[in-house]
């Protein structure tokens, strides 16, 4: 498996932890060496050269800010070691404390600083070296949900004004599809899926990454017809979890009688006290009783337990609008019925096992 | 009418009874023979040993007698080799040990030489070293020479046991903190542009300094003091300060001089536990200063934000 970052390219690795994304990111600047495969930059093996000589720098993701010294010290560090003179450095050192705006600290010792504040210590002292290449190691997993929204926003601005490729690592799937020009999906040491976050999370390629990102319906299903549908094709698969045929559209024609996982986002599952009246003609209905709803503030989850033998549950999501066909409120125990149309489910591959 | 305490004081009062045995015993066994020995040196001596009730400042004059100033220069930079040579060693060991996955069992095998008698260490010392000893009678074996060596008595030997002896005392305190240092701090730096020893220089050694003010006094002051060491493979011109105070106690019987001398080593280690008590006070301080700055910036900061408002 290989993969190509571009230039200036905001790039995420993304997987679960133990998956393998942080040792990939340490072989690329240098601290751990692979048993094979090859790491190129500019079209040149890196692999010989130590952490010092790559154009690389890292953010780690427990920031490994050095105590002994003060924030302008820190960020100081790389210069003061290529010797770089006094005035050039103090240039310099407030230039970047200023791009991630931190002037009031400089002279604060790390054990000072907020969580936050050591993070953008740690981003200015890996961008002092004007690298060109910007490894982040699951940069904002030690901060509250709150400020890891804000720092996010602020690293994507910061990408935006210095204009080198990030590596950008995490197991937070929203971080990444947030920020990032292109996902990889790992699991297991294996990169899974590389496209932009539009088409990890709308065209999942295993049924890994279309659990992994985002949560979804999943059921085994065998294909029994496949017929051409305007651009795409009109599939016809037998699931028996759902007790019947559902129609589902995919851009490649599939064999007839492959075995594939039929996967609907419960976003995209509507629910509704009586049957759903549409004129799409491609509508998947099934009929069930709420298992459990979850409030959850802006949205509710869900469990439908289908009225069939299997008695699935289908997870759905509902917003809290207030739309006029919304219906009466659903609560605990009601019949409802689900349903989504062909062109928003879709059939992955179950090539991870 | 009885006053009542409060908890806290209570508490001090019985912190001060539980440590009245320990005060009793170390006013016995420790205060009252130093300040004997401090009275001693300030008398004048006796003819058969023991002191006559006498002020004089006789036994200080006398330590300036060149062949005493010799053994002083001599056990100081006996004392300051053998501690440097002590800490080079032990920062290798503690940070190998520190990264071991045997800790456990390295740590053990530091400790197994302090179960044995340190006379009879330093007497395997004299059969490894001496003409027909163990590393002579190897290289003869092995046809490198063809007579024994001169490797014991003399200051070289000296040098070489004191190391041996005091090397735990400086791994010990040094693998502690090597072992609580962030290791990933060194990968940073090794990213930042560093080559190995530079990260090592400049961000190990910093932060690890606790660890190495520890060693330097845990081995500095025994070695300063040091008396079997010089006399059993030291050769003539290996006399330290501590063989002196034995000699003049024993031997010439000039007991105000060996309590001076007492006390000039007393003093010396006194100075070595000030500067590192206010090493670490210094550093303690320098953030409790920092962190109250920011504090009062913070304040300031939110005094300016609701004055705008």
């Amino acid at each position: 498996m290989s993969v190509q970052i571009k230039k200036g390219e905001f790039f995420s690795l993304l997987g679960p932890s133990g998956c393998g994304k942080t040792t990939l990111l340490r072989i690329i600047a240098g601290f751990d060496y692979p048993d094979n495969g090859k790491v190129e930059f500019d079209g040149k093996d890196i692999l010989p050269l130590a952490p010092d000589k790559r154009q690389s720098n890292t953010v780690f993701q427990t920031y490994a800010l050095f105590p002994h010294l003060t924030v302008y010290e820190n960020i100081a560090f790389p210069l003061r070691l290529k010797h770089v003179d006094k005035e050039e450095i103090d240039k310099k050192v407030k230039e970047y404390v200023h791009l991630v705006q931190l002037d009031d600290h400089i002279t604060k010792k790390p054990s000072m600083l907020s969580g936050g504040q050591k993070q953008r210590v740690a981003i200015a002292r890996a961008l002092i070296n004007e690298p060109r290449v910007l490894l982040l190691d699951e940069p904002l997993s030690a901060l509250d949900a709150k400020l890891r929204q804000n720092l996010l926003v602020e690293l994507d601005e910061l990408h935006d004004k210095v204009g080198i490729t990030f590596i950008y690592v995490t197991h937070d799937q929203s971080e990444a599809l947030s920020v990032s020009d292109r996902i990889a999906v790992m699991n297991k040491g294996k990169v899974l899926q590389i496209g932009t976050p539009y088409e990890i999370y709308e065209a999942p390629a295993t049924r890994f990454v279309a659990q992994f990102i985002g949560e979804s319906n999943t059921f085994p299903c065998t294909v029994l017809s496949c017929e051409p549908y305007e651009n795409e094709f009109m599939i016809k698969v037998d699931v028996p979890m759902l007790g019947g045929t559902v129609s589902v559209t995919d851009y490649d024609a599939l064999e007839v009688g492959s075995k594939l996982d039929f996967t609907v986002r419960p976003e995209k599952v509507r629910i509704t006290s009586t049957p759903p009246r549409s004129t799409n003609k491609e509508l998947n209905t099934y009929k069930g009783i709420v298992d459990e709803p979850v409030y959850s503030g802006f949205q509710s989850k869900f469990y439908v337990r289908l009225d069939n033998e299997q008695k699935s549950i289908v997870k759905v999501f509902k917003q809290h609008t207030a739309f006029l066909d919304d219906g009466p409120e659903i609560d605990w125990r009601d019949t409802v019925y689900v349903s989504w149309t062909a062109t928003d489910g879709y059939l992955v591959k179950d090539t991870d096992r | 009418m009885r006053k009542l305490l409060k908890p806290r004081e209570r508490e001090q009062m019985l912190g001060t009874a539980y440590a009245f045995p320990m005060g009793i015993w170390f006013t016995l066994f420790f205060t009252i023979p130093l300040g004997i020995i401090v009275l001693y040196s300030f008398l004048k001596r006796g003819l058969y040993g023991g002191v006559e009730w006498e002020f004089t400042l006789d036994a200080y004059k006398q330590m300036f007698n060149p062949s005493f100033g010799r053994v002083v220069i001599r056990t100081l930079w006996i004392s300051v080799l053998a501690t440097l040579g002590c800490i080079l060693i032990a920062i290798p060991c503690g940070y190998a040990m520190a990264k071991s996955k045997y800790q456990t069992v390295l740590l053990f095998l530091i400790i197994i030489p302090f179960w044995t008698n340190s006379l009879i260490r330093i007497y395997a010392w004299i059969s490894i070293l001496s003409t027909e000893g163990f590393v002579n009678s190897l290289l003869i074996k092995l046809g490198l020479i063809d007579q024994g060596l001169k490797l014991i008595y003399n200051n070289g030997a000296v040098v070489l046991v004191l190391i041996y002896m005091y090397l735990p005392f400086a791994i010990l305190p040094l693998f502690t903190t090597i072992d609580k240092f962030d290791f990933s701090l060194l990968d940073a730096a090794r990213d930042l542009g560093a080559s190995k020893l530079e990260a090592i220089i400049k961000v190990m050694f910093p932060n690890i300094k606790s660890g190495l003010s520890t060693a330097f006094i845990f081995t500095f002051i025994p070695i300063f003091g040091a008396y079997t060491v010089p006399l059993l493979v030291g050769g003539k011109d290996s006399t330290m300060i501590g063989n002196i105070i034995v000699d003049q106690v024993s031997k010439t019987r000039n007991w105000p001089l060996a309590s001076a001398f007492s006390m000039v080593l007393t003093f010396i280690s006194l100075v070595g536990v000030f500067w590192m008590l206010y090493n670490g006070k210094r550093e303690q301080m320098q953030s409790k200063k920092t962190t109250q700055q920011s504090l009062e910036q913070n304040i300031k900061k939110h005094h300016l934000i609701r004055g705008e408002k």
